[in-house]
């Protein structure tokens, strides 16, 4: 289990010695400040109602989640460019301890940029009497929480298939995607009475967020389908880690 | 600690090592030689844990490496050939990560230990991105001996290194081999000649030839061939050295060499040498020039195919390894 820590940390601190970190937190913030500013506040004021939380997580949600494939990228690529992944596959590490070492590491970093973006709710809650509303608060963070986990998931999977980390970057984003977008569209197009249309609205996976977390509902179908995410995509890496070694 | 049985790896209709048995004990160095491609980094993979054999037992300290890989990877340290390294991680940061994952106790002191051990102390916090070829190689060497292993498999370990490096690598292998177990592969000869206690060739995932340095050198000459160095006048010299019993083959290389063969089971070279001071020539050298480790390798494993443009399929020269086995090798 402390492998897994120890695979973490590593990570963690290694993203502070690139540049790739800071460049996808600027511009995350940089755009959620830009938002914040001129989306949130002043249309608000413009129209009379007051700013509302929902808003910035929902587009930090959107940026994080799109930003993370450049997170994600190196995690397995770069140990099988380097040829690394020899070492810790004969090191003592068991392969599911090194996919969620690598997978906690880079979530670990994903919440740290989000917890930057607290400052936004409590700029909102001193300029909005009598202060926001608190539901959506704690629920919209909740869902971007396990949002995050089952994206970087996913980031990590894609990773283990390439050595290549352009390959498993693009093959990131192609497949966020399509859960984002497509499935929903899907979802829309075929409409709500057609055959097997509740299974494909549950597989949407921008939509427990938005539809759900955001406004302040906190639903067990909800959480479950992050968490499923993140576990079957931390266990497909595994299985991908493992059939390297078979072949 | 290392034992293996019928060994077997297919990367799918690619036989890479067929029915490899052999094995290894404490305070052993066992030096693996091959051409390339021949099955020793296979092997070497298969035996640190990382993938399983197609058929056969491979057994590390007892722990067969299939059902107890874990307790296998934990008993070994591994290098290899390609001596992977993270260049955005400094030394000291990097052998603590892997000292780490090894659970290593005092883990910062036996980093510095190990530094100082390889001469890398003044380099602890560079980035491996930026160290020479020599240094990564150690920077390699330190992570396989981090946690201080039972056995040590290292792929080619002293590629790329100047010869003061080579020597101080060499050094610490003898040294770790006398308790441990230390598998080691290489294109080196003389390295093999040196280090280890038994050689094991290796040609196309077979093993063609295993002993000792020296007894294989014995097996594969029946007599011994000797070379001589007079100065000066040389005339008549080979008729005085033909004239000793037991001299045979004698080729004259002008200038004052002359190298003859022994017949099997004779040894004339006091005779020879003698005969030589007695016939008044000055006698400068007279050595033995066995068959070296080199020139064996070379016969077992020149099975090589000719070009494609010169020979079909059917024509491979594989007799020479086919006649050695057969002569019982």
């Amino acid at each position: 289990m402390i492998n897994i820590w120890t695979i973490a940390r590593r990570e963690y601190n290694l993203y502070f010695a690139s540049p790739v970190a800071y460049i996808v937190a600027f511009i995350i913030l940089l755009i959620i400040g830009l938002f914040f500013f001129f989306i949130d506040i002043s249309t608000a004021s413009r129209q009379g109602f007051p700013p509302t939380v929902q808003n910035i997580i929902g587009i930090t949600g959107f940026m994080l989640a799109f930003l993370t494939p450049a997170i994600t990228t190196r995690l397995l690529a770069e140990e099988r460019r380097l040829g690394t992944i020899e070492l810790l596959l004969t090191s003592p590490v068991r392969d599911w301890e090194l996919v969620v070492g690598k997978w906690l590491g880079a979530f670990l970093l994903l919440l740290t940029i989000m917890a930057i973006t607290f400052i936004y709710p409590i700029i909102l809650n001193q300029i909005v009497e009598p202060g926001i509303d608190q539901g959506p608060l704690v629920s919209g963070y909740l869902g971007l929480i396990l949002l995050l986990s089952a994206v970087v998931a996913i980031g990590v999977f894609v990773s283990s298939l390439f050595s290549n980390q352009i390959a498993a970057f693009i093959a990131t984003m192609g497949v966020f995607i399509f859960v984002w977008w497509i499935i929903g569209i899907v979802a829309q197009v075929t409409g709500p009475l057609s055959a097997g249309n509740e299974i494909v609205s549950y597989l949407d996976f921008s939509g427990h967020f938005y539809n759900n977390f955001l406004r302040g509902v906190i639903d067990l179908t909800d959480v479950i389908y992050y968490l499923s995410v993140t576990a079957l995509g931390l266990f497909m890496a595994t299985m991908s880690v493992e059939m390297r070694r078979w072949s | 600690m290392i034992q293996v049985e019928g060994l077997t790896k297919d990367y799918g209709l690619r036989r890479a090592i067929d029915n490899l048995t052999f094995d290894a004990g404490k305070g052993e160095v066992l030096g693996f030689l091959g051409p390339n491609g021949a099955g020793k980094t296979t092997t070497m993979r298969i035996l640190c844990g990382y993938m399983p054999p197609t058929s056969g037992k491979a057994l590390i300290g007892g722990f067969d490496v299939v059902d107890k890989s874990l307790e296998v990877r934990r008993l070994v340290g591994y290098m290899p050939e390609t001596v992977p390294l993270y260049p955005d991680m400094t030394v000291f940061d990097y052998l603590k990560f892997m000292g780490d994952l090894r659970r290593v106790p005092d883990v910062e002191d036996r980093v510095d230990e190990l530094l100082e051990v390889l001469r890398l102390e003044d380099r602890s916090d560079t980035y491996i991105g930026g160290l020479s070829k020599g240094m990564r190689q150690r920077v390699g060497i330190a992570q396989a001996l981090v946690h201080d292993p039972q056995v040590l498999i290292l792929d080619e370990p002293t590629i790329g290194l100047d010869p003061a490096q080579i020597i101080d690598v060499r050094n610490m292998i003898r040294k770790i081999g006398e308790e441990r177990s230390v598998m080691l592969s290489t294109h080196i000869l003389s390295e093999a000649q040196q280090l280890c206690n038994r050689v094991l060739i290796i040609n196309k995932g077979h093993i063609v030839a295993e002993d000792t340095p020296e007894r294989l050198q014995a097996r594969l000459t029946g007599a011994q061939r000797v070379a001589v160095l007079v100065s000066g006048e040389a005339d008549g010299l080979q008729d005085v050295i033909n004239g000793v019993t037991g001299v045979a083959q004698l080729t004259d290389g002008g200038e004052g060499h002359i190298e003859f063969e022994t017949l099997p089971g004779q040894d004339p070279r006091p005779e020879v040498a003698r005969a030589i001071v007695a016939a008044g020539y000055n006698l400068l050298e007279m050595r033995s020039i066995g068959l070296s480790l080199e020139e064996i390798f070379l016969q077992l494993t020149r099975d090589e195919p000719e070009p494609p443009e010169t020979l079909g399929e059917d024509n491979y020269t594989s007799e020479d390894v086919v006649t050695d086995q057969n002569s019982g090798i």
